[in-house]
């Protein structure tokens, strides 16, 4: 005898797999039960991400991306932002959630990533979801850069100029390419349209399918642990992993602790302090974009500035090519680099708690160079600071070049049979 | 199928055919859609020439103009800013102008049609910002004693001299762009056209 209800689900059941993705994604999937609080910071991601898609589409609704100059001199663009904050109702805490969603995806995503770093999350057979997880990051970027672009101030309009050029730098095909682009000669109206179509629908929807295809490939073939050993070597007669428990309601319910914990910082940040300082809201952005005049002191917003530090170390040509492009090369590199994490650590065992003193190390002096980087890429350079930042590159990848080297040499201790768990 | 089911030769060429065709079809459609991220026509047509009144300017003045939404500066250069360029010769990386980034007019020791006026488009040949006018020589300036004035790129740190030629050893590659020009008269500049083109 079923129930209305029950038949409703057999119903669907027999349609489309209701009840087996609810038991292989939530139910019976089954997660390492040590789980520490650096596992937050996923779903934390997938919190932002969805506040970001819903509070962009309720900023469309008031935006317009236009260059010209409406009736009072301002760029319509501009314009339409300060209605926004002024006259929409509820529109500013809309957009301060946006701007402020943006550093905080970054915030909770390199701490992500790092998580991956401390725990060898990257390590055979997790490779894919790693790749993944990397174009995700460069997704990111590339609609966090375009976003910017949409409230024409002064730091949109400079920023964009900077890393158009950029693309200018390449041999050959670069002048071409950053025209195609700006879809001008400089950066202007055409070029804020297209950043807008690209910021909410093109790269929004790689950026789903990535997310999916992120988590999917985690499911497959699971969730590595703070101790780094693999949980389905152990099963019991069921073939239930031993140190597994499912991921609903046991990890739900965890999640929920650092939703709440992200939202009490995120709120605070939201309504007392939207302009983080200056560093998630520029106050050069506050002054509508002037072709003839670039602000005194142009940096990128903090989350690009490690790399951009990277780009700015760079000031010797070679090969007959200018400093410039080898620049881009490395900022692109320093990205790029962080995929091949799998095939360059050698160490016989994925998590920090049995890698020994060299590691540590290294990933300490590491983690201080990007840090250094990141401050430094905010400031104007000077001839110090420039060659402080090539000593950090050069530790930066460092740190990933000599890999396979130092992490065989590694005094590693012996990896335990099950997880650890008080 | 199994395997000792003889293939049917024709029909996979016929299959492999229609596929390339179709597959060439699926790539030329895209044709359109690359074409609409280059300029439009109204974007090619904006690069008129621009007139600019240097009667008012006095020496040591600078004034800029928008060409091709690009700053032009104008620059009335005073006889110790001329002698200054003597003094950054050996200091900058294209001294002579040897790079082609100025008309056939304006390469020499000036950059400039007439030595006085200094027309060049005030974007860094590094990453496109706009340097900023950095004039005063020496201490007073905050760029060194060895600074003969000229102009700091605020992005990135280049700097240029008062003809706009690029420093040694700084992320610009090259000297600034002197765009085409001519004088109408002597208080009236054209940017755009030098009417050889």
């Amino acid at each position: 005898m079923t129930t209305k209800a029950e038949a409703v689900i057999n119903w669907i059941d027999e349609r489309f797999p209701l009840t087996a993705s609810i038991k292989g994604h939530l139910t019976e999937y089954y997660a390492p039960k040590n789980f520490n609080f650096w596992y937050f910071f996923g779903s934390l991601a997938l919190m932002v991400l969805v506040i970001q898609i819903v509070t962009g589409i309720f900023l469309v609704m008031h935006y317009k991306p236009d260059a010209s100059l409406n009736a009072a001199g301002v760029p319509v663009a501009f314009a339409s932002v300060e209605y926004i904050m002024r006259d929409v109702p509820g529109g500013w805490l809309i957009r301060y959630m946006h701007s402020t969603g943006a550093s905080a995806f970054f915030i909770v995503v390199y701490l992500h990533m790092f998580r991956g770093l401390l725990y060898g999350s990257y390590r055979k057979p997790r490779e894919l979801i790693w790749i993944f997880g990397v174009l995700i990051f460069l997704a990111l970027m590339a609609e966090a850069f375009m976003g910017y672009l949409l409230p024409w101030g002064q730091m949109s309009f400079w920023g964009a100029q900077v890393i158009v050029n950029l693309f200018s730098a390449i041999p050959v095909i670069g002048p071409d390419l950053s025209l195609v682009i700006r879809g001008d000669y400089v950066v202007s109206d055409a070029t804020l349209n297209r950043f807008f179509s690209f910021h909410v629908i093109a790269v929004p929807l790689v950026l789903i399918g990535l997310v999916a295809a992120h988590i999917v490939a985690l499911h497959e073939v699971g969730s590595n642990n703070p101790d780094g050993v693999e949980i389905k070597k152990k099963k019991d007669a069921n073939g239930i992993p031993l140190d597994g428990i499912p991921f609903h309601p046991y990890y739900t319910v965890k999640d929920i602790v650092g939703v709440v914990a992200f939202l009490f910082v995120f709120t605070a940040i939201v309504f007392f302090a939207p302009e983080g300082g200056g560093y998630f809201l520029e106050f050069n952005n506050f002054i509508p974009a002037d072709p003839l005049k670039t602000p005194p002191h142009i940096a990128p917003v903090w989350y690009f500035t490690p790399f951009y530090s990277v780009l700015r170390a760079v000031t010797y040509p070679l090969f007959g090519i200018d400093a410039k492009f080898w620049g881009v090369v490395a900022m692109g590199a320093a990205v790029v680099i962080i995929a091949f994490l799998p095939w360059l650590d050698r160490s016989p065992v994925k998590s920090i708690r049995y890698k020994g003193p060299l590691f540590k190390a290294i990933l300490a002096v590491f983690v201080v160079a990007f840090v250094i980087l990141g401050y430094l890429g905010v400031l104007p350079p000077t001839p110090g600071r420039t060659l402080v930042s090539q000593i950090c590159s050069v530790i930066y990848f460092g740190f990933f070049l000599l890999m396979p080297w130092y992490s065989k040499m590694d005094q590693c201790k012996p990896e335990p049979e099950r997880v650890n768990f008080k | 199928m199994s395997v000792d089911e003889k293939m049917d030769n024709g029909r996979r060429q016929l299959l492999v055919a229609t596929s390339a065709v179709g597959g060439a079809i699926g790539v030329a459609a895209a044709v359109p859609f690359v074409a609409s991220l280059t300029p439009s026509e109204r974007a090619k047509a904006a690069g008129a020439p621009v007139e600019a009144d240097i009667g008012k300017l006095a020496p040591g003045e600078m004034m800029t103009v928008e060409w091709r939404g690009k700053p032009v500066w104008i620059l009335r250069r005073t006889p110790e800013m001329l002698e200054s360029l003597k003094k950054t010769d050996p200091l900058v990386s294209d001294p002579g102008s040897e790079k082609p980034m100025q008309p056939e007019y304006a390469k020499n020791e000036y950059r400039s049609i007439k030595p006085e006026f200094l027309v060049a488009v005030g974007i860094c040949t590094h990453l496109g910002c706009s340097p900023s006018s950095k004039f005063k020589s020496g201490a007073d300036s905050g760029l060194g004693d060895d600074w003969f004035g000229g102009f700091l790129c605020p992005c990135h740190g280049s700097t240029f001299d008062l003809a706009g030629r690029v420093y040694k050893s700084k992320p610009a590659p090259d000297n600034l762009e002197v765009p085409p020009h001519k004088y109408l008269s002597d208080a009236k500049l054209l940017i755009g056209d030098d009417g050889k083109a």
